[in-house]
């Protein structure tokens, strides 16, 4: 259930990352040249954002609710070590719900730069918040920063438990970095419809221009942040880092294998590429790579789930830094956008690819730890409620959702066919 | 000492949800039955709406606020507490969800579309304080064992006091509402929305007032401890001044005097509040008591720390939004937007044209060559370092190459 809690709201996440600031970029290029377009993009998208927003608080308030309602004995035991990430965020959402108010309603109101001004607390406040959650998943992941007794979390160091854990900055980077790709690829993805479908005025050009550019810088340097945030898996959490390989036997110069399917002792139908593996988790085409057997049977995660995922999210990834690449490349050297019909299909594709890989990442890391909530000090099982109407509001929860998404389907719909206002006259917007 | 500070933070941070969060329940009671006014059903709606958009979700974060300082300070209370009471909270849940939806689409269509997305928002608003209220009836009178999901799945909230406690807040969310509607109509010299939610806060206040009166009858007979608690000592002076505030609240709003009247409406709920605690003290949950629940020191202290540096920013910030909403800065503008910020751009526009003449291309090319030496630097320093402080700098300096090339490629080159 948190399950599909969390998958609902992080792609909403990536939007609260990444959104404030296209936003005020639109903003920023109204104030220096005047120009109404951009103030017009800026208010279109700041009521998109407004709208996002909104459920992104009210599925993160479930999420704070089924952090208590599913998880209790977890909360109980250790929630004097993690629960300080949570209350700063708390405190994030509130700038940023705060400042929202006032920008969205203040367009005709607060003078331009002021307005501007009111605007940089959500974008700050974006940053923080994901940040602040990514230290407490980051801690789980690889605990620290207190002492166990009787099964207990005790004399808890909360500061140094989530902001002083080596494996917190790699992940946080790449989650941020993520929230660009996913936010401008979606976006992109709706103004490449229009292009395909005709509609290439002014200000379908701008838009795709500052979205895709957003995500097409982030998604090839995201190889480069994937690559240590993978590094510090091999080191913090051997047993993941074999689940997402298949790799059953430590194994010195350990080979990579693409697609295939992992049997329970090695990786079948493959496309086995010698060393590959020892070369990307250490730099070295020598070093031991651990197994899956280090662990009993047990305490291993599901190999192929966490696998699948890795994989899915790796190769997805590498077409969309192709793709930002292809985009920059021509940008850069033709200035101008991509005339290639096929070109904006991709796009097209790449806003919703862009989302699988996402939930893809948050699988591999969140499956990898199975059977532990707490990394190698608390099992899942043990963390559970008692409570037995969970399988009722499963479901009640499913249909919240669907019916959920099914509401931000229609409005951003909604959205798209409101009439552009005529330039130089923003009061439609 | 420490133990109980979080425990004041909670506190406060009820009152506060009731009280602002409350009214944008009651304004979506109002939307329910918006009749019966001069002013039409339609513009009631409107009026509601605009009234609460700028400030609802700001105000609804207190909730979150309350939920994460209770399970890092007091986390075996608070696993207790939603596990036994884990139907209501799931039923608030769901209407918290449907209402922000409902509001989402809402405020960003324009009025009069989506009759039924109006509905849902009404019905929420009403069902998620009635379920939050009963947890607190629960709680307070000590039907939530200390332990995973040991208390009674239905009797814990659904008993006289929780239900009483329910049909309270629901009412006292309404008074509240009008209250706020009616002086934030007056604000837009709306004069017949004025009339009808100052007569709608007198009916609704005369109806929270009984059915308070009801409830201490309820609680004199179905929760003996926590009427005891209400009756003496602390207690009994916080019921006294909740009493008298609210009275006089009804007084306020018969003069039209709205601005006073939401100030002694607030302190009538935090009078509530604390007396709710006062009559509990030193117990938060059966044989449990605060002190006893407070986790470790260092979390305390960290926590403590936390929110007052997050005070910091929260105040000014809250200051802020709340003067802009109350002096207007925030409604819907009437008349087209102010020359003053077409001047303002122009001159901007043109300061920004004099600082473009000094070479762009000079400077682009410098830009170019800047985004190129931090890729290099930040790709060697991640794929080849190897202590945190350099991983660090490789990370800035990716971040600085990713920011220089979107400012290079994100604006289109216009067509001569």
């Amino acid at each position: 259930m948190q399950a599909l809690s969390l998958a609902v709201h992080i792609p909403l996440v990536c939007f609260g990352i990444a959104f404030p600031a296209l936003v005020l970029f639109a903003e920023w290029r109204y104030l220096r040249t005047g120009d109404p377009l951009y103030r017009t993009l800026a208010r279109r998208w700041s009521k998109i954002m407004l709208a996002l927003f909104a459920v992104g608080v009210v599925t993160g308030t479930i999420l704070s609710f089924e952090l208590g309602l599913l998880w209790p004995v977890w909360m109980q035991d250790f929630g004097n070590v993690f629960g300080l990430g949570f209350t700063l965020e708390g405190f994030s959402f509130f700038v940023e719900a705060i400042f929202i108010g006032i920008y969205v309603y203040g367009w005709d109101r607060l003078r331009p730069r002021l307005h501007f001004l009111s605007g940089l607390p959500i974008a700050l406040a974006g940053i923080t918040g994901s940040f602040f959650v990514i230290s407490v998943n980051a801690w789980m992941n690889h605990p620290g920063g207190f002492a166990l007794r009787g099964g207990r979390a005790v004399d808890a160091h909360p500061w140094s438990a989530l902001f002083g854990n080596s494996f917190f900055w790699a992940e946080y980077v790449h989650m941020y970095f993520a929230g660009y790709i996913v936010c401008g690829f979606v976006m992109a993805g709706a103004y490449a419809w229009a292009f395909l479908r005709g509609r290439r005025g002014r200000y379908e050009r701008t838009a795709l221009g500052i979205s895709l550019s957003a995500a097409a810088v982030a998604s090839p340097l995201q190889v480069v942040v994937g690559d240590w945030a993978a590094r510090d898996v091999a080191v913090d959490q051997p047993v993941k880092l074999a689940a997402m390989e298949g790799l059953a036997q430590t194994t010195r110069g350990a080979a990579e294998h693409l697609l295939g399917w992992y049997n329970g002792h090695a990786v079948v139908w493959g496309i086995e590429i010698p060393r590959l593996l020892a070369l990307l988790a250490f730099h070295n085409p020598n070093a031991t790579v651990k197994g899956l057997s280090i662990v009993p049977l047990a305490d291993q995660p599901p190999v192929n789930v966490v696998r699948f995922a890795f994989q899915a999210m790796v190769g997805i990834g590498t077409l969309l830094a192709l793709l930002g690449l292809v985009f920059l490349y021509v940008r850069v050297r033709r200035r101008a956008l991509p005339s290639l019909r096929l070109f904006y299909w991709a796009v097209l594709a790449a806003g919703p690819l862009s989302v699988v890989a996402l939930i893809a990442g948050w699988i591999t890391t969140e499956v990898g730890r199975q059977p532990w909530i707490v990394y190698d000090v608390m099992r899942v099982d043990a963390a559970v409620t008692g409570a037995h109407v969970i399988p009722v509001s499963y479901g009640a929860l499913w249909l919240v959702y669907l019916l959920l998404a099914g509401a931000v389907v229609w409005l951003l719909r909604r959205f798209s066919r409101v009439p552009l206002p005529v330039s130089g006259d923003d009061h439609a917007g | 000492m420490l133990a109980d500070v979080p425990m004041v933070f909670i506190l406060i941070g009820i009152t506060a949800y009731t009280v602002l969060s409350g009214a944008d329940f009651g304004a979506g009671l109002w939307t329910l039955i918006p009749f019966g006014g001069r002013a039409g059903a339609a513009a009631t709606r409107d009026h509601t709406r605009h009234s609460i958009g700028p400030v609802w979700e700001a105000n609804h974060v207190w909730l979150i606020f309350v939920l994460t300082v209770a399970w890092t300070c007091y986390p075996v209370a608070f696993g207790s507490i939603v596990s036994t009471l884990a139907v209501p909270l799931l039923i608030a849940a769901i209407g918290i969800i449907f209402r922000g939806t409902a509001y989402a689409l809402r405020g960003v269509l324009d009025a009069g579309s989506g009759r039924g997305v109006s509905q849902v928002f009404a019905l929420s608003s009403v069902l998620t304080p009635f379920a939050l209220a009963t947890v607190v009836g629960a709680i307070a009178t000590g039907r939530v064992p200390v332990g995973n999901a040991r208390g009674n799945v239905l009797t814990s909230w659904l008993n006289p006091v929780s239900v009483m406690a329910g049909v309270l807040a629901v009412a006292f969310s309404g008074y509240l509402a009008a209250v706020y509607l009616a002086a934030d109509a007056r604000r837009l010299s709306e004069r017949a929305l004025v009339r009808d939610f100052r007569l709608r806060a007198l009916l609704a206040g005369a109806v929270a007032g009984a059915l308070a009166l009801v409830g201490l009858v309820v609680v004199r007979f179905s929760a003996a401890a926590l009427w005891h608690g209400l009756t003496s000592g602390a207690g009994l002076a916080l019921v006294v001044i909740s009493g008298v505030a609210g009275s006089g609240t009804l007084v306020l709003v018969f003069w039209s005097r709205f601005e006073l009247a939401r100030v002694s409406a607030a302190l009538a709920v935090a009078a509530v509040v604390a007396g709710w605690a006062a009559a509990q003290e030193p117990y938060l949950l059966p044989g449990l008591t605060v002190r006893a629940a407070a986790a470790g020191r260092a979390t305390l202290i960290a926590t403590i720390i936390g929110v007052a540096v997050g005070a910091a920013v929260l105040v000014p910030s809250l200051a802020l939004l709340y003067t802009l909403v109350l002096r207007g800065r925030l409604d819907p503008v009437v008349t087209a937007a102010p020359s003053v910020a077409a001047g303002a751009a122009a001159s901007v526009a043109a300061g920004a044209a004099a600082a473009g003449g000094r070479g762009p291309a000079a400077r682009e090319r410098a830009a170019w060559a800047g985004a190129a030496v931090s890729l290099v630097g930040g790709v060697g320093l991640l794929i080849f370092a190897g202590p945190a402080w350099a991983l660090g700098i490789g990370a800035l300096l990716l971040v600085a190459c990713a920011v220089t090339v979107f400012a290079l490629t994100a604006v289109p080159e216009e067509e001569p």
